[in-house]
């Protein structure tokens, strides 16, 4: 189910549509393909709605999860079918496969059986697939996730980049963030049938409008504060910790800060630094995942994770620092249109 | 097993907690005599079963194979009196009716597979894919034909095709093969249908595929097998079938299994033994065949 959904794209731009399972993402991107009957509202393509448009007429290509290649054709016969169904002749099908084939790194591979080929291999050849009818628009339904890590990465890459050198526009629908901040323009957070944002990966990063999309986003971790107006700036109180001064613009009164793991770091229980607020907390637990040291600090009744470059012995006092500017800080009172710290 | 428990003693626990009174040793004792009469025992039940069941799949095959070569065979005789192939030649004689019978049996069977895929194709398709309101109905209605008793069916059929003029004729019996076949190969149709990723076909059409090119470049290719198997099946249920042919059929049409009926009715044992190895060939040739086409994915969506 969809409610009210808004978006446009601009030709050549590469979107990505994040959202948890079930939240629409891929109903979306359907009804966009045509395979589903929208019950309402207008979908433009250069300006032509197609919305009563059966999807063989709409000149979009789409990769699906489970690949979709044909089984009982071989690799020709899949990439070519598009050029087939447009009564291109065989010779012609034959160089204009290939020379897609040669772009996904799949030279010679006309004649495997694609029931032979490896899932990096089947995903390129879907991808051959969709782009020998040289489509307008790509849609990306979770290509990569059946995939495993390795080719996942690489075929990100690839895909990205032959967006670039042809120029159709992408629509990528994924429930990775990385793999949406990696490869898209703009992202578009979806959540329950609703965009909650758009924008630039960084700015629905750093900048998420919502407690939802901060949390989407990784900033899993939250803490209540409160905030009070003070002199030119702002007074931030916790629970445990003294209160620090904040010049930053964020909502006053009760609030809830949601952040990442990364952004807090370890120091003195008693330091006070500007700008940050330093809980004091004791270390529960320590582990050498590689390159750094993880702790669990317990601050009250609850835990956070923290990576430190240093050694610290366990069940010592230390200080859960927090600076304010990576905070993001949403109001109580209201659940949304919270300012960012 | 038991043999183990003194070096595993978490699972000598529960065995122990279930009978405090006697010692673990002991018990470990009793019980490996036990198991090994019991693994024993399972064997011998085994290789027994399986003797019962060869007897009971080979013992009347053995009996028709006898009975093909045996020229004179009568009590108290257990065993044929003179052996030869006399009566194989019989059949065999191209004036024979043994071989008249065989041609009108193929190609009744061969037509009734032609009717029932005309009807289980698209049947199948549009049960397996569209929402059909009365989808549960229509998979009983052709379930229908085999949920009575055949006789009291054909009879009324034979009444019914009579008045029309179907009686005796090979599209009257056709037409009953058809619908007592229709029942496998619609199921099985829709299953091998339903058994279609939907994903492949939307991947066809949106590419520029028409649902019609869609069907016959995507989903046919993918459904034939077992297509093929449903088809296999009413072949053989064609070959096979003796009421449907009798009521409707005698005495023009003859088919093999008709003349296997009234060669045993007759006495003469060598023509019914001879015409029923006949009719095996081609079982078993396409049990063969259909053990390769229907895959565990199509089986599975039977019915549903």
């Amino acid at each position: 189910m969809l409610h009210g959904v808004s978006l446009s794209v601009v030709p050549g731009e590469f979107i990505a549509i994040l959202g948890s399972s079930g939240c629409g993402k891929t109903t979306l991107l359907r009804t966009i393909a045509g395979f589903q009957k929208a019950s309402g509202g207008a979908i433009r393509l250069f300006g032509r709605d197609v919305v009563n448009m059966p999807p063989e007429r709409r000149g979009m290509a789409m990769m699906f999860q489970s690949y979709a290649l044909w089984p009982h054709m071989t690799v020709l016969g899949n990439v070519g079918y598009g050029l087939r169904l447009r009564g291109v002749p065989k010779d012609e099908i034959r160089s204009r496969v290939a020379k897609v084939l040669a772009m996904l790194n799949l030279t010679g591979f006309e004649d495997r059986k694609v029931t032979n080929l490896s899932g990096g291999q089947r995903q390129r050849v879907a991808l051959g697939r969709a782009l020998a009818i040289e489509p307008e628009i790509l849609l990306l339904d979770e290509p990569l996730s059946n995939l495993d890590a390795k080719v996942r990465i690489q075929l990100r890459s690839e895909i990205k980049a032959l967006q670039s050198r042809l120029g159709f526009t992408a629509i990528h629908v994924t429930h990775d963030r990385e793999e949406a901040m990696t490869m898209a323009d703009r992202i578009v957070v979806m959540d329950t049938g609703r965009i909650a944002q758009v924008g630039a990966p960084k700015e629905v990063y750093d900048h998420p409008n919502s407690p939802f999309v901060a949390s989407f986003m990784g900033a899993e971790n939250t803490l209540s504060l409160d905030v009070r107006p003070s002199g030119s700036g702002v007074e931030v109180r916790a629970d445990e910790a003294p209160p620090a001064l904040y010049s930053g613009e964020v909502p006053v009164g009760p609030v809830t800060a949601y952040f990442r793991d990364d952004v807090a770091s370890l120091d003195d229980p008693n330091a006070r630094v500007d700008g940050s607020i330093v809980l004091p907390g004791n270390i529960t637990q320590r582990t050498y995942p590689g390159g750094h040291y993880r702790y669990v600090v317990a601050i009250g009744n609850r835990h956070f994770t923290v990576t430190d470059d240093r050694y610290h012995e366990l069940a010592r006092p230390v200080g859960l620092r927090l600076p304010l500017a990576s905070l993001h800080m949403f109001s109580n009172n209201q659940t949304t249109g919270g300012n960012h710290a | 097993m038991s043999g183990e428990t003194p070096l595993l003693p978490a699972r000598a626990e529960p065995m122990a907690l279930t009978d405090p009174a006697s010692g673990v040793r002991r018990r470990s004792v009793y019980s490996d005599a036990g198991a090994r009469f019991r693994s024993m025992g399972s064997a011998g039940l085994k290789i027994l079963g399986l003797a019962v069941f060869a007897f009971l799949l080979f013992g009347p095959l053995a009996n028709l194979a006898l009975w093909s070569v045996a020229e004179r065979w009568y009590t108290p005789f257990k065993l044929p009196v003179s052996y030869g192939m006399r009566y194989w030649e019989v059949v065999f004689r191209p004036t024979g009716d043994a071989m008249a019978s065989l041609a009108t049996s193929v190609s009744i069977a061969c037509l009734t597979v032609l009717v029932a895929l005309a009807v289980s194709v698209p049947a199948g398709y549009a049960l397996a894919r569209l929402k059909l309101p009365w989808r549960t109905a229509l998979m009983i209605l052709f379930l229908l034909p085999q949920a009575f008793p055949s006789v009291a069916i054909y009879i009324n059929v034979a009444r019914v095709f009579y008045s029309i003029g179907l009686t005796g004729t090979i599209t009257g019996v056709v037409l009953v093969h058809a619908a007592h076949g229709l029942v496998y190969s619609v199921w099985i149709a829709a299953a091998a249908f339903a058994a279609i990723d939907r994903d492949l076909e939307l991947a066809a059409r949106n590419i520029g595929a028409s649902p019609l090119r869609t069907f016959f470049t995507v989903t046919l290719p993918l459904a034939a097998p077992g297509i093929m198997a449903s088809a296999i099946f009413v072949f053989l249920e064609s070959l096979d079938e003796f009421t449907g042919t009798f009521f409707v059929g005698v005495p023009q049409v003859t088919t093999l299994p008709l003349l296997l009926y009234n060669a045993s009715m007759g006495g003469n044992y060598q023509i019914a033994s001879i015409t029923a190895l006949i009719l095996l060939v081609p079982s078993v040739l396409f049990m063969i065949v259909i053990e390769r086409f229907l895959k565990a994915d199509v089986l599975s969506k039977v019915g549903q």
